[in-house]
């Protein structure tokens, strides 16, 4: 790999998506904008923006690196963040988008009147996205680490102060654009050097040999439910994954706050449908890296699985200018999918510890004279500050099972908030908020457990490892229960909120909430 | 208001069914089935082939079908209140 191409290219993704921030500052003024792009963006360009968001480090470079070491059981992850976006469309997309709210707290005041769980919604998606942005920094270190040697909190650091620079200047709207064109650029860089793979290898007849992989010697590792790496109870760890990554989806706060930027509920399903295209078109490319990584590069596995990405070009081309050309390529790509991520995380972050932390305190400091844009700028500043911080005292970690821990953290607090918020007249407030905290109890446990690298075999390291199988019913069980034994805490404004949320846009009612 | 919801909710709660169903029986086929685990079709083993390829139309698929039955949903109930 060649460094001063690579850093060429990390330098004009980075040198893009701060030229198109700054296009967008000129357009952004007030706070709405700030926040949700004045909710005027296109379905089409708004999906490629939620795809662009949501194909993080996780996806770009840890998906490719889990199948590489696990094989044929880590497919499921890239199914799951796909499917996930399915169950966030037929359960909460339009109603979602009706309600009005523009984070994920604004939907639990409108819906159940109450600031206690309003704050413990802010606690969670500060929790929450802390525990998503880690594996960012670490790719970013990983990636830049890779491409010149430096030690890795170069990359972390370099990527923490572009998403505040960004962030703070233009808010959500030069997001929007940024995130839109980075959803393009990652799918090209994942694509070409595939491409380019399969055309040198038409012209040689050298196409042989790949597929052997798949088939024969490591067959276990070809095979789906294998025990690879002491990873035992393939079957449950298979179920609990596909729960955590279907119905952890809709609570990640950086997806949620794209969903107020579509004009109405209408066009808040087609984006969805849209998204669903654009990630199952890019989801196709890892397990070919890991493929292709299993012949061209099998040190890999014990060394460094989650480079795979950005080490196969080289290593199928030699250090000729092809191998080099698209090792910049990837390399750049997964620069865009580090920015994106973490812009997006950070923007939900900071507009909860704005909104619910930082405001009033500013107020009573400054005696009233303040902007409220400059808190927003403050609080964006501490929502990667604080993750940089817990990475630095945590150390490595795997890139995709730590996002999937944040999926499993989100399916059982924000999903059943959700989904029984949206379509269960009966949950009460105190049902609410002790499903949150039954949820977000057991899971944050597990997640200890987990980063901690506490010593489990058997069972116990199965049930902790995918927590989701066994928190998030126990979260739906909880707000339900405790739902039934409290109906005299069923907020007053239920019907007018369930109007609210589910009649069409062309329906002439009455959608003010109670006073 | 009240049928709004029911039809709404009834026509999710069925997409999430099959699609559950279908993601959720392929585990179970390859754990009942172990010779599913490494048939080829078309010189690529089967789980490769579904999970890396052919789940992804069929989600498309699936969510197409929904928005489609949920517009008609919200036109007929448009229909009945009156617009605006």
């Amino acid at each position: 790999m060649s460094p001063a191409l690579s850093l060429t290219a990390i330098a004009l993704v980075i040198a893009a998506t701060v030229g198109i921030g700054l296009f967008g500052l000129r357009i952004s003024r007030t706070t709405s904008d700030f926040y949700v792009a004045s909710r005027a963006v296109s379905p089409r360009w708004n999906a490629s923006a939620v795809s662009g968001e949501y194909l993080s480090a996780a996806s770009f470079l840890g998906v490719a690196g889990l199948i590489l070491v696990y094989g044929a059981d880590m497919l499921w992850f890239s199914v799951g963040y796909t499917a996930g976006y399915l169950m966030l469309l037929v359960l909460i997309a339009a109603p979602l988008r009706r309600s009005g709210a523009y984070t994920l707290p604004d939907f639990a005041e409108i819906r159940f009147e109450s600031i206690a769980i309003r704050k413990i919604c802010s606690v969670l998606v500060f929790g929450i996205g802390t525990l998503y942005l880690l594996p960012q920094l670490q790719g970013a270190g990983l990636t830049l680490r890779i491409v010149t040697g430096a030690p890795t909190w170069v990359g972390a650091l370099l990527v923490a102060v572009i998403v505040v620079t960004n962030v703070a200047a233009g808010g959500m709207r030069s997001i929007t654009f940024v995130q839109a064109f980075q959803y393009w650029l990652k799918l090209t860089a994942l694509a070409t050097p595939i491409f380019v793979i399969c055309i040198a290898w038409g012209s040689v007849g050298h196409s042989g040999g790949v597929l052997d992989a798949l088939r024969g010697a490591g067959s276990e590792w070809a095979e789906p439910l294998s025990t690879l790496a002491g990873r035992e109870h393939p079957l449950y760890a298979t179920y609990s994954l596909i729960l955590a990554l279907c119905f952890g989806t809709m609570g990640l706060p950086h997806v949620l706050v794209r969903f107020y930027t579509n004009p109405d509920g209408r066009a808040a399903r087609r984006t969805t449908v849209v998204v669903l295209a654009l990630l199952g078109m890019f989801y196709l490319f890892p397990p070919m890296y890991a493929v292709l990584g299993r012949t061209f590069a099998p040190d890999l596995v014990e060394t460094a699985s989650d480079s795979v990405v950005l080490e196969l070009p080289g290593r199928v081309f030699g250090d000729g200018a092809a191998g080099d050309l698209l090792g910049a390529l990837t390399a750049a790509g997964a620069f865009a999918a580090f920015l994106s991520t973490s812009s997006g995380l950070t923007v939900a972050i900071a507009g909860v510890i704005d909104q619910d932390l930082l405001r009033a305190r500013l107020r009573r400091w400054t005696g009233g004279d303040y902007v409220a844009v400059n808190s927003f700028r403050i609080a964006a500043v501490l929502a990667i500050l604080v993750p940089y911080l817990v990475w630095t005292v945590a150390g490595p970690i795997s890139l995709a099972d730590t996002v999937g821990l944040a999926f499993a953290v989100a399916a059982s607090t924000f999903c059943p908030l959700l989904v029984l918020g949206i379509w269960w007249r009966r949950m009460s407030t105190v049902g609410a908020a002790a499903g949150l905290v039954v949820g977000g109890c057991t899971t944050i446990v597990a997640v200890l457990v987990n980063v901690a690298d506490v010593e489990l075999s058997g069972w116990a390291d199965a049930v902790f490892a995918q927590p989701a199988a066994w928190t998030m019913p126990l979260a739906f069980g909880t707000v339900i229960a405790v739902s039934l034994l409290t109906p005299a805490r069923i907020p007053r404004g239920v019907a007018r909120s369930m109007v609210r949320l589910h009649a069409p846009e062309s329906v002439d009612v009455d959608r003010t909430l109670l006073p | 208001m009240r049928s709004l919801m029911q039809d709404q909710l009834r026509l999710a709660l069925s997409v999430i069914a099959v699609a559950l169903g279908v993601l959720g029986g392929i585990p179970l086929l390859f754990a009942l089935v172990p010779a599913t685990r490494s048939v080829a079709v078309f010189g690529i083993p089967l789980p490769w082939l579904l999970l890396g390829l052919v789940v992804y139309p069929m989600l498309y698929g699936a969510a197409r079908y929904y928005v489609r039955r949920a517009e008609r949903i919200e036109a007929a109930f448009t229909e009945f209140v009156g617009r605006r």
